[in-house]
């Protein structure tokens, strides 16, 4: 191997490659080469480094400076003048790792600073088309030490131990679903799966581990299979993430290569292999009995649950199921031990948990942080607050079966049971952040149109009630409701959460029973005063222009299309209601802000 | 009726049904053969038309019905085809609240999309309203075919459209 004096690591995950990466590194072929320097300079293409607003994002080692936001016509810059002259190029430096024209370390920053990455332990770090980089870091070793040293009993007595959760949603404890998944026998086949079908909207961590560490599911999936005897496993993952089913292809091929999925892995009896299943754009399936029958290639409808998978999943054949970000924290745990992992994050939840932080706050990406982090803390310290100096309103968890948390809450230490508590739920982890722009009836109507689209439609409950519940939402949206439907609404919402067929239905009211809980007031000035406080709901809005701002120049005027506003050079515009459908036009050309909408 | 949901008339050819044979028997005989075959396929046609449905019926050996029912399950799936220029409007959250939903709307007026319906008349555009993609970083978020947009505004709409105007 060919020792280089200065690697470029450049982030290949979906963000940035978005924000046009691939030109990046082409461009960084072409300098490098033009200047001589491919065998001195080493480009890798990495996974994620959790900074997507930030992208495309470019480090340069040894030095690890932060390069942001680099275009392929800065590339030439940073070749001649970083990796020729060794001068930092300090203007596309990420402005938090300058201080005193000094390039501070990465983990200084706010960000990463209170980042504690164990599930993305590698992202960003090795180049995920490589199984060499992985084991340099330790990779496999986890399988090697399991299936020479462990007996599947002592695995799954680590794992217990570890008080690992289930990182999907549910949190359900991993030890003992393995513990179950091994009781059963296996007479012809058993699998071991992973549920790569990650379907909440604003969520995308177990995307980023796919992409930027896939032999570390690989491998985690590998010890499963050893500690509930298993040969076969397969991966469901969403069609819509390519780059993510690329590189498993390659990871899955590289380890078979390599002896460490097939027959008779590190010499042992022990012998396992994996398939990847795509899914087809079905939200419901990523409900454990649904994905199964999905993977045996039908509508994938959920079954009623028991059996539990553990004794009757895919082919009515023992199944373990665990969700990526899961089977992520695995070889950790193996090779560090159980004591280590309960000693990070809250008595009931431990070690970290990744959330994909979006909507309005700064810094959107992906962090990992210790169970038991504030709110607060992830909000306003390492997402670096809300743009524009807009106030926080509300942190929105757990997807659809989520709910909305609001302000009063933001020092609530987050783990599976306090979100619970608070009437939301851990879910996947997605984190969108609302400001005082966004109206939350409108919230709960958009995750209830989701539900509504995303009812597989086998059990009423789910799909009637969910129906009616967002037809009682449009209504209030429209200035249309009344008092009764807010209580028509609770009603319904805990009738649809007993007796749902499968968590989608059961999870469906949670959005629309946060709300009511956390911001009734804003339901009740749709219904009561029939206004939408954040300007949002058009039925309910109404566009007027001030006199005293207006200079009369009629640019207004001339851009509504249905001739709604008239007026004299010169002299103040009026809007006719009547007329007016609301659609903003007026306000995004008027230059004297004189347009204001109630 | 399945022929009556057919609003463009089917024009496979020999090579591509070639192709659908050559995935058929890769998979027959396969568990869970069914919907590896339908992506397959409709990589190959852009769509899986009743025709395409009917091939795989007859060589893969499942009922119309059934392979019917898995096609319009799944929201990938897709009966109609698809416009030469393909647009995905992401409406995930995280885009939703940053305001994708007003540049869907802008777009289909734009276009001049009858209500109710997502392509134009001439079959050059389509549109889709498409579930999280993953790009939060960059919400709002839409693409063109393979090209991806980020950090949109409403304004963004006509320079994006003026690019594919041919």
């Amino acid at each position: 191997m060919d020792f280089a004096r200065s690697t470029v690591l450049v982030c290949g995950g979906t963000g940035c490659t978005s924000s046009g990466c691939q030109k990046v590194m082409k461009e960084f072929e072409a300098q490098l080469a033009a200047k001589g320097l491919e065998k001195e300079v080493k480009m890798v293409q990495t996974g994620c480094f959790g900074l997507c607003a930030l992208g495309p994002v470019v480090i340069v080692y040894p030095e690890g400076a932060f390069y942001s936001m680099v275009k392929p016509e800065d590339v030439e810059e940073i070749v001649s003048e970083h990796l020729l002259k060794g001068r930092v190029v300090t203007r596309l430096l990420y402005d938090e790792t300058v201080q005193d024209d000094t390039v501070k370390s990465l983990n200084e920053t706010n960000f990463y600073k209170k980042q504690m990455r164990i599930a993305l332990r590698n992202c960003g770090v090795i180049d995920p088309e490589n199984i060499d980089e992985y084991i340099a870091l330790d990779g496999y070793k986890a399988l090697g030490k399991v299936l020479t040293e462990m007996k599947p009993e002592e695995v799954i007595d680590v794992i217990k131990a570890s008080g690992l959760r289930g990182r999907g949603g549910g949190g359900f404890p991993t030890g003992i679903k393995w513990m179950l998944a091994a009781k059963s026998p296996n007479v012809i086949g058993k699998y071991v799966c992973c549920n790569a079908d990650e379907g909440d909207p604003g969520a995308f961590m177990d995307r980023s581990v796919l992409e930027g560490d896939p032999h570390a599911v690989i491998e985690a999936m590998a010890i499963a299979a050893y500690a509930i005897n298993a040969e076969q496993g397969y991966i469901y993952i969403r069609a819509e993430y390519p780059i993510a089913v690329k590189r498993l292809q390659i990871a899955i091929d590289q380890a078979r290569e390599y002896g460490l999925l097939g027959k008779n892995i590190f010499g042992t009896d022990f012998s396992f292999d994996l398939g990847i299943r795509l899914g087809a754009g079905a939200f419901v399936c990523g409900e454990e009995t649904a994905l199964m029958t999905s993977i045996e290639g039908m509508r994938g409808e959920p079954r009623p649950r028991p059996p539990f998978p553990a004794v009757k999943g895919l082919w009515e054949k023992p199944t373990l199921l665990n969700n990526v970000e899961t089977y992520a924290n695995i070889p950790q745990i193996i090779l560090n031990g159980a004591e280590w992992f309960t000693s990070i994050g809250t008595e009931k939840s431990a070690g970290t948990k990744v959330f994909a932080l979006g909507g309005k706050i700064n810094n959107t990406g992906l962090v990992e942080v210790p169970m038991g982090t504030t709110l607060r803390e992830i909000v306003e310290e390492i997402g670096g607050g809300i743009p524009n100096g807009k106030k926080f309103k509300a942190a929105q968890t757990g997807g659809p079966s989520g709910g909305c948390i609001p302000a009063s809450l933001l020092d609530v230490a987050i783990d599976y049971d306090s979100l619970i508590q608070i009437g939301s739920m851990m879910g996947s982890g997605g984190l969108i952040v609302m400001d005082e722009d966004n109206c939350m009836v409108d919230i709960a109507k958009f995750f209830l149109e989701f539900t509504v689209d995303e009812s597989c439609g086998k059990c009423t409950p789910c799909r009637i009630g969910t129906k009616r519940m967002l037809e009682i939402l449009e209504r209030i949206t429209q200035g249309k409701g009344t008092l009764e439907d807010l209580d028509k609404l609770e009603e319904l919402a805990y009738n649809i959460k007993e007796s749902a067929l499968c968590g989608l239905g059961q999870t469906a009211p949670n959005p629309i029973l946060s709300t009511l809980r956390y911001f009734r007031d804003e339901y009740e000035a749709h219904v009561i005063d029939k206004k939408c406080p954040a300007g949002v709901c058009k039925a309910l809005v109404s566009y007027s222009i001030v006199a005293d701002k207006c200079k009369g120049c009629s640019l207004c005027a001339r851009q509504c299309p249905v001739n709604a506003i008239s007026g004299e050079i010169k002299s103040p515009f009026v809007i006719d209601q009547d007329k007016c459908i609301k659609c903003g036009a007026c306000i995004e050309k008027c230059k004297f802000d004189a347009i204001i909408v109630q | 009726m399945l022929s009556q949901q057919q609003a463009v008339a089917f024009n496979g050819t020999k090579e591509q049904e070639a192709k659908l044979m050559e995935v058929i028997s890769r998979y027959k005989g396969t568990d869970g053969a069914l919907i590896p075959v339908l992506h397959e396929a409709q990589s190959i046609y852009g769509y899986l038309p009743v025709e395409v449905q009917a091939i795989i019926s007859k060589n893969l050996d499942v009922t119309m019905a059934e392979i019917y029912g898995v096609v319009t399950f799944y929201t990938q799936f897709t009966t109609e085809p698809k416009g030469k220029y393909h647009i995905g409007v992401c409406l995930g959250t995280a885009c939703y609240v940053k305001g994708s939903g007003a540049i869907f709307d802008k777009i289909k007026e734009k276009l001049g999309m009858p209500e109710g319906s997502n392509s134009t008349p001439d079959g050059k555009f389509s549109i889709e309203a498409t579930r999280c993609i993953g790009a939060c970083g960059l919400a709002p978020v839409l693409t063109v075919n393979d090209e991806v947009y980020g950090k949109l505004t409403v304004d963004d709409v006509d320079s994006i459209l003026a690019k594919y105007v041919d």
